[in-house]
């Protein structure tokens, strides 16, 4: 398989000024304009992703005996602080939002440091046993995660780590997919003369990827780190297993037991999920130009 | 990747230039510290490249290794959740177990009938949106960020709001239907619209993220293969078919096998779908996956072996169809 990074901002062939006019069904991809079709079919798509995301809030703020009847509630009620308020207190949110911030950020942390040094061993230095240990990572790609839950299980159950942050963090560390993003990235944007100027110095090689691997890694890492970052954030099946709603439970293991009651409250349902959600539509909001972009960069081509 | 160079040719060697006779002792002393010098200089050269990959195979064989033989190993034993290291050597008999178990077979079809209806239209849809998203736009940043939301959403957050979406009584797309003349659906209960339902929330959740990735693709197809299609006279649709869809084969397979993978694991949404907040997928197992089997057989049951057995046989399943894609995909390449 080879693979290859889409140049951070790849645009389409540029014209020189002489060229001749070509139909305009020549002119495909990224310089054809889009039509109304094309915006009305998009608005759609953007409403749909939005809808549940913003009925959420709406079911939130309304009371069950409103949520029990038709037509659905369409627009707010007066109740949507009072319930996330009533759900903050109930799932042991702000608890549950400290937890969550250690495991996603530890595990963001490393992975992206793991993931830049291996990733530049993969893309610019040359060591027996290469090819075959790249093979080996992507691999592990393939390898589902349900395999290592029941071993994990029982280490985490031996060690007496049941409901502590470190059996969910540990196994959260390996990331193929990490290595493989950053070796992508500095294939590309590392040129190797910079790293046998560097050699040339004198610098060891951890000095070259203090200085020159992760100065020119920096945008990758990002983009990495909030990746990973959202991802641990919203992993469901692991922290589900190892932490109980009474100690030291994640968001989504919080936010998953608001629905487990005998007769469950709707709307504080609601409000618990709305709060689980809106810290990452938050970095999304301000950070989605970027994340964007790195998932264009990190994307696998042929 | 024709244009990469390594860059550890060879390194330069501290002046220990050879066949010069030592002048003096201070000298003798400088030849000897840079050729010290030369000497840890190659080791880094060497070593670094194994210190830089190292962490990440030792966590992997400590997190992904060592799990995956264990779990085979487990799943030739009885144990049971609350004694977890209690092995009791039974063979195949798990495996002979979940394979009569009629539950087993359920799951089994209603993994592959929820990873089809899911992925399918997903990856169709996703195809579409990234070609449209391809044209020069206003606003494309916010498209993009827009469609990319859902991906920020928990599975947690995502199932509950779509199972009050799916009520069958009050839920707003009973409701819908209703407004158009069509009977409500019970959506948690029936077979095939409980599938659909789940279905529907891993479609919302990663057709916008399968939209990037496509249109990252499509971003880095040459503009020339277009023109010269359009020389030869190829219209929209054929330029789509014939450039744009070659082009994409390999981003194509990756997310079908990622999407594989994914589906094969599906667990959240039909645990938190399920209306009886159980383990088994509906009070008939209507869209019970064997993600969800295994952790009624294992957490549940408490027989963390028959559940071992399950993941096993769910990786043979994998790795099945990781050959089935290879060799799809090597006759695609050998037809075109």
């Amino acid at each position: 398989m080879t693979t290859t990074v889409t140049p951070p901002d790849a645009k389409p062939a540029t014209q020189g000024p002489k060229r001749p006019r070509r139909p305009k069904s020549a002119r495909a991809g990224g310089t054809l304009h889009g039509g109304p079709i094309a915006y009305a079919i998009l608005i759609v798509f953007t409403l749909v992703s939005l809808f549940p995301l913003v009925w959420t809030a709406i079911a939130a703020s309304r009371d069950n005996q409103r949520l029990a009847q038709t037509p659905p509630p369409f627009w707010f009620g007066s109740g949507l602080f009072d319930k996330l308020e009533i759900a903050w207190n109930d799932a042991n949110l702000g608890e549950a939002f400290f937890n969550t911030t250690i495991v996603a950020g530890t595990s963001a942390l490393t992975i992206v440091f793991l993931s830049t040094i291996a990733g530049f061993a993969f893309a610019k230095l040359r060591f027996r046993g290469r090819g075959a240990l790249m093979l080996i990572v992507i691999g592990t790609m393939m390898v589902p995660p349900q395999l290592s839950v029941i071993p994990l299980y029982m280490m985490v159950a031996k060690l007496d780590w049941t409901d502590q942050l470190q059996a969910v963090i540990l196994p959260s560390l390996v990331s193929a997919f990490g290595v493989f993003f950053m070796r992508q990235y500095l294939i590309q944007a590392l040129p190797d003369e910079i790293i046998e100027a560097a050699r040339v110095d004198g610098a060891s090689s951890w000095r070259v990827v203090w200085h020159v691997v992760f100065p020119a890694a920096r945008p990758a890492m990002a983009v990495l780190g909030m990746l990973t970052f959202v991802q641990t954030w919203n992993d469901f099946m692991w922290p589900f297993l190892v932490l109980t709603q009474m100690g030291n439970p994640t968001v989504q293991v919080a936010v998953a037991g608001l629905g487990r009651g005998y007769t469950p409250d709707q709307s504080l349902i609601m409000a618990g999920a709305l709060l689980g959600t809106l810290p990452l539509l938050l970095v999304f909001a301000i950070f989605g130009k970027q994340i964007v972009g790195g998932i264009m960069q990190g994307a696998v081509k042929g | 990747m024709a244009t990469r160079h390594d860059t550890t040719a060879s390194p330069v060697k501290g002046g220990a230039a050879p066949g010069r006779p030592p002048e003096d002792a201070a000298a003798e002393k400088e030849r000897r510290r840079r050729e010290g010098l030369s000497r840890r200089w190659q080791r880094d050269i060497r070593w670094s490249p194994y210190a830089f990959v190292s962490p990440f195979f030792l966590l992997f064989v400590a997190f992904g290794l060592f799990p995956l033989i264990y779990t085979g190993w487990a799943s030739l034993h009885q144990v049971e959740l609350t004694a977890p290291t209690d092995m009791n050597w039974v063979g195949l008999r798990n495996y002979t177990r979940i394979f009569d178990d009629e539950f087993f077979w359920n799951a089994a079809k209603n993994t592959l009938t929820i990873g089809i209806i899911s992925t399918v239209p997903q990856l169709l849809m996703a195809m579409g949106i990234a070609h449209i998203l391809n044209y020069k736009l206003r606003a494309s940043t916010f498209f993009r960020v827009a469609m990319l939301a859902p991906y920020a959403t928990s599975i947690a957050a995502a199932s509950l709001v779509f199972v009050l979406l799916f009520g069958r009584d009050y839920g707003m797309i009973n409701w819908g239907l209703d407004a158009v003349g069509i009977n409500p659906v019970d959506w948690q209960n029936d077979k095939w619209p409980s599938q659909f339902a789940v279905s529907t929330i891993i479609i919302w959740r990663w057709t916008g993220y399968n939209a990037l990735i496509y249109l990252a693709a499509m971003q880095a197809i040459p503009q020339d293969l277009y023109e010269s299609a359009a020389l030869d006279g190829a219209n929209r649709w054929q330029q789509f078919i014939h450039v744009t869809l070659p082009a994409l084969r390999p981003t194509i397979l990756f997310t079908v096998v990622v999407s594989t993978i994914g589906a094969s694991q599906v667990f959240g949404e039909p645990l938190l779908f399920d209306a009886n907040k159980g383990t088994s997928g509906g009070a008939e197992h209507q869209f019970q996956t064997l993600g969800l089997y295994l952790y009624e057989q294992g957490w549940v049951a408490q027989h963390l072996g028959r559940a071992s057995a399950i993941a096993w046989t769910m990786f043979l399943i994998l790795i099945v169809i990781g050959i089935v894609n290879y060799v799809i995909s090597r006759r695609l390449r050998a037809s075109s």
